[in-house]
């Protein structure tokens, strides 16, 4: 069988007015076999498996299918091939079941029967161990439930070629486990699987070829077997890089940020933080994990006086002058009126954080603006603050005065931390800061946490991916559906406890609703 | 076009230089285009049609003065609504703030033109025309920053509202009935070296720098770019978006009232339903095209006020019916706000062989 590939692609290039996405790139997958595309953001993975999907077109380049060489204009011609692809981002009908959503847009003969479209979905569910219920609507499901029924909608078409786009991105570590052994089995029913990904471990642990991607070239394939995680870091970045990160132990720990029974609810009523809890250390590193949207942004929007507090409060430890102040239904403003030196990260960098169409120095400006009295404002400061950060954190960017949105989404990160840095804070907090950056960049932001911390701020880090969590944090509360379902000493926790968390009050109140 | 590719790019930004060429490549090619559409549809020598136009606009210092002191007004509209557009709030109603600031300066002026020694007339005028056009702007950015009503609609009803209130104002007040008020230049605004428009060019150059220095160098206009760009970003950092979108409908309805003052108190000296002409809609085209920048639309506002002059003038010449104008203005704008496509964008060829079939 492993005689002709199932996909073989050739040279293939593509590119976005002057932008080049993908440049030569040959890869090859054979049937019964799992290929990770290995890369950093922006690397071209995501492109180039859409070439394959009949998403884009390639501008030059062939595809070979059973050696046979093919033209793909559409989602159609990829599926008559039977290339399936599932993408990162779901393409469900909220209010229709599962089913009615697996065979939207077929034509087969005859009225729709929901229940025989059920007996089918359960059929291949069956063989391959997925969990489902056939009849479930898309809203009343989880993330991973959601990706099941994609997964599935591809083979209800007949795929035998799989491409999963980021799939564990949304997971937890047992939901990801789940995922893998479904793959696995696919696998030995002989079905080609490519899984777009750049979580390292995940590649050596599923696959049986990792195809490297760099700055959207081809850089080699390799077999698993005989790989390890730096030689796929190297390939992956150009150089080689240190994937340790240096964690001291805590010093001079006092109570700097108190929370004490946070309750919030969202627009319509419903709880969106439910009886929240926890203390964070000057000089520690305190980790939040969680599934996305279990309450962290508003934890944090909370703190930092974006966020209106129903029931709690909200302590601060003000070292200077060693009141002890309430935080809850001020305004940032009223905030920083009463000394405290809270720094926020925002999970939204362009939207939140800072103004895309703003230049450096005018970016700069979104904290101190306000200072002294005269109508006019004053440049000179955040003229020099842009300057440095440029020079320190090594921003690649023709000048201070470039619109903060031409930048790479490494670069804008580091103005937006380099700023909150320069505010000198005791509380410093970040959400996500490392999502969507590539590896040398993440390295640098997780250094300046430390180095933070090592200065005696209280760091809070909302993370998603747990082996940094527990690797750079002293601490982990996890949150799950607006509570703290546990808090860890991240020294010795392991991710299935944190994965266990994470999932705890989500799974209990599921079950209470259905 | 088998075996060609296009493609749409956004391009690197261009040297200044490049970019004025573009532009006024885009003005050369309007020309040409208006001339062959006039020819086709008239018979008439295009050439004769152009200087037929620069005369309307340049041809006695009579037209000069008329072309310089419409560009004032739909300068100073257009510097009204500039704050509120560069904060995301779609100011329509720019038309009912002048027409109801100019009809509380008309009123000042027919009632208390008689009692008020004439500096404190003058006073009074100022003082009734931005009130009223304050008035005008803050009710819908009042609702807007409160109940997060849709400014478009408020503002764009207020204008209605205005135009009612001045028809029954001349229906009400004029004795004789014929709905027209006479002007009443002798409560005017005062007049400069005996040319009547002079103190509003005056006014309305004053007013062009300040709002440039507003607008980029203090921390008001800070806050209205942050706002109108993104809302999120200006509540993280504290600013209290409801104020700045008040105070500056504040400011926005405040020039819209001088506006009206300079437009009944420095021109007309009266005031009917047509005051403002439609330059409360033609001001957002103005603002727009200068991308907001207070010294570039003095120089939309002339072109605009230039081809308004020039069509008129060249419907008269010729006894060509008003639309023949309105087509020459329309292709000369179309491609003047064309070609900024042109400018942020690129098309690219490729050649390829085998895919398209």
């Amino acid at each position: 069988m492993a005689d002709v590939a199932a996909i073989e692609l050739k040279n293939i290039s593509k590119s976005f007015g002057k932008k080049i996405a993908n440049k030569n790139v040959n890869l090859t997958v054979n049937r019964g076999e799992i290929l990770s595309i290995l890369g950093e953001n922006g690397s071209g993975k995501t492109t180039l498996m859409n070439m394959i999907a009949g998403i884009y077109f390639p501008d030059e380049g062939q595809i070979l299918i059973d050696g046979k060489e093919v033209v793909i204009h559409s989602p159609k011609d990829a599926f008559r091939y039977g290339i399936g692809m599932i993408h990162q981002h779901f393409k469900l009908v909220d209010v229709f079941s599962a089913t009615e959503n697996i065979v939207l847009g077929l034509k087969e003969k005859g009225r729709f029967n929901h229940k025989a479209a059920a007996e089918r979905v359960r059929e291949i569910s069956s063989k391959y161990g997925f969990e489902i219920d056939p009849m479930k609507k898309i809203h009343e499901m989880s993330v991973s439930e959601k990706q099941t029924v994609e997964i599935i909608k591809v083979l209800y078409r007949g795929a035998d070629v799989l491409i999963l786009d980021e799939p564990t991105a949304v997971l937890t570590p047992q939901e990801t486990q789940k995922l893998f052994d479904v793959l696995r089995k696919m696998k030995d029913d002989g079905k080609s699987i490519i899984i777009i990904t750049h979580k390292l471990h995940e590649v050596l642990s599923l696959s049986d070829k990792v195809a490297v991607l760099r700055k959207g070239e081809y850089v080699g394939t390799v077999e698993t077997a005989k790989t390890d995680e730096s030689e796929l870091t190297e390939m992956m970045v150009g150089k080689k890089i240190s994937l340790n990160i240096d964690r001291s132990e805590p010093k001079n720990c006092e109570e700097r940020l108190v929370v004490k029974g946070l309750n919030c609810v969202d627009r319509e009523g419903v709880k969106i933080l439910n009886n929240v809890s926890f203390v964070a250390h000057s000089g520690e590193i305190l980790g939040i994990a969680g599934i996305a949207g279990s309450g962290q942004r508003e934890l944090l929007e909370a703190i930092a006086g974006l966020q209106k507090v129903n029931e709690g409060e909200i302590l601060y430890n003000n070292p200077k002058t060693g009141s002890c102040d309430n935080l809850r239904d001020k305004t940032p403003v009223q905030i920083r009126d009463l000394g405290v030196r809270l720094s926020f990260v925002p999970e939204d960098r362009l939207g939140m954080g800072l103004v895309g169409n703003m230049d450096i120095i005018d970016n700069m400006m979104l904290r101190s603006y306000r200072k002294g009295k005269s109508v006019f404002l004053e440049r000179k400061a955040p003229k020099d603050l842009a300057e440095k950060i440029i020079k320190d954190l090594e921003v690649v960017t023709p000048d201070a005065k470039t619109p903060v949105r031409r930048l790479s989404g490494g670069n804008i990160q580091k103005i937006l931390v380099g700023r909150e840095i320069a505010a000198a804070p005791t509380v410093f907090m970040a959400a996500y800061p490392v999502r969507g950056l590539d590896i040398g960049a993440s390295y640098l932001i997780y250094n300046l946490l430390n180095k933070q911390k090592e200065s005696g701020v209280a760091v809070i880090f909302v993370g998603e991916d747990l082996d940094v969590l527990i690797e750079l944090c002293d601490r982990i509360i996890v949150i799950g559906s607006g509570s703290i379902t546990g808090v860890v000493d991240a020294r010795t926790t392991t991710k299935e406890e944190i994965g266990l968390l994470m999932t705890k009050t989500a799974e209990s109140q599921g079950g209470e609703q259905n | 076009m088998k075996g060609l590719n296009f493609h749409i790019a956004k391009r690197e930004p261009m040297v200044w230089y490049k970019n004025m060429l573009v532009r006024a490549a885009a003005i050369l090619a309007s020309l040409i285009t208006s001339a062959v559409v006039i020819m086709l549809l008239t018979q008439k020598n295009p050439l004769e049609i152009y200087a037929s136009m620069l005369s309307g606009a340049f041809g006695s210092s009579l037209r000069i003065w008329s072309l310089v002191q419409n560009t004032a007004i739909l300068l100073c509209i257009s510097l009204a609504i500039t704050p509120a557009f560069k904060m995301k709030f779609w100011n329509i109603g720019a038309e009912g703030q002048v027409l109801i600031s100019g009809l509380a300066t008309t009123c000042v002026m027919m009632f208390l033109g008689d009692s008020l020694p004439y500096p404190v007339l003058v006073i009074a005028m100022i003082a009734a025309s931005v009130l009223a056009g304050i008035v005008w702007a803050v009710v819908p950015a009042f609702f807007k920053a409160i109940w997060n009503t849709n400014e478009t609609l408020f503002t764009l009803m207020m204008n209605y509202v205005a135009i009612q209130l001045v028809a029954f104002f001349l229906k009400y007040f004029v004795k004789s009935g014929s709905g027209v008020l006479e002007p009443m230049p002798q409560y005017g605004l005062p007049v400069l070296f005996g040319q009547s428009y002079l103190l509003n060019i005056i006014i309305v150059a004053v007013l062009t720098v300040l709002s440039y220095v507003y607008l980029k160098k203090t921390k008001h206009g800070y806050e209205i770019s942050v706002v109108g760009e993104s809302e999120n970003t200006a509540k993280y950092i504290g600013i209290n978006v409801r104020k700045v979108v008040i105070r500056t409908l504040v400011v926005s309805g405040a020039l819209c009232g001088i506006a009206g003052l300079l437009l009944v108190g420095g021109t007309n000296h009266t005031v009917s339903t047509t005051t403002v002409d439609g330059r409360g809609f033609t001001a957002i085209m103005v603002s727009w095209l200068a991308k907001f920048n207070p010294f570039y639309m003095v120089l939309t506002a002339l072109l605009i006020v230039f081809l308004e002059k020039g069509a008129g003038q060249v419907a008269t010449d010729f006894r060509l019916p008003g639309a023949i104008s309105d087509i020459v203005t329309g292709i000369i704008l179309f491609f003047i706000i064309g070609c900024e496509f042109f400018l942020q964008y690129e098309i690219l060829v490729s050649k390829n062989g085998k895919e398209n079939d």
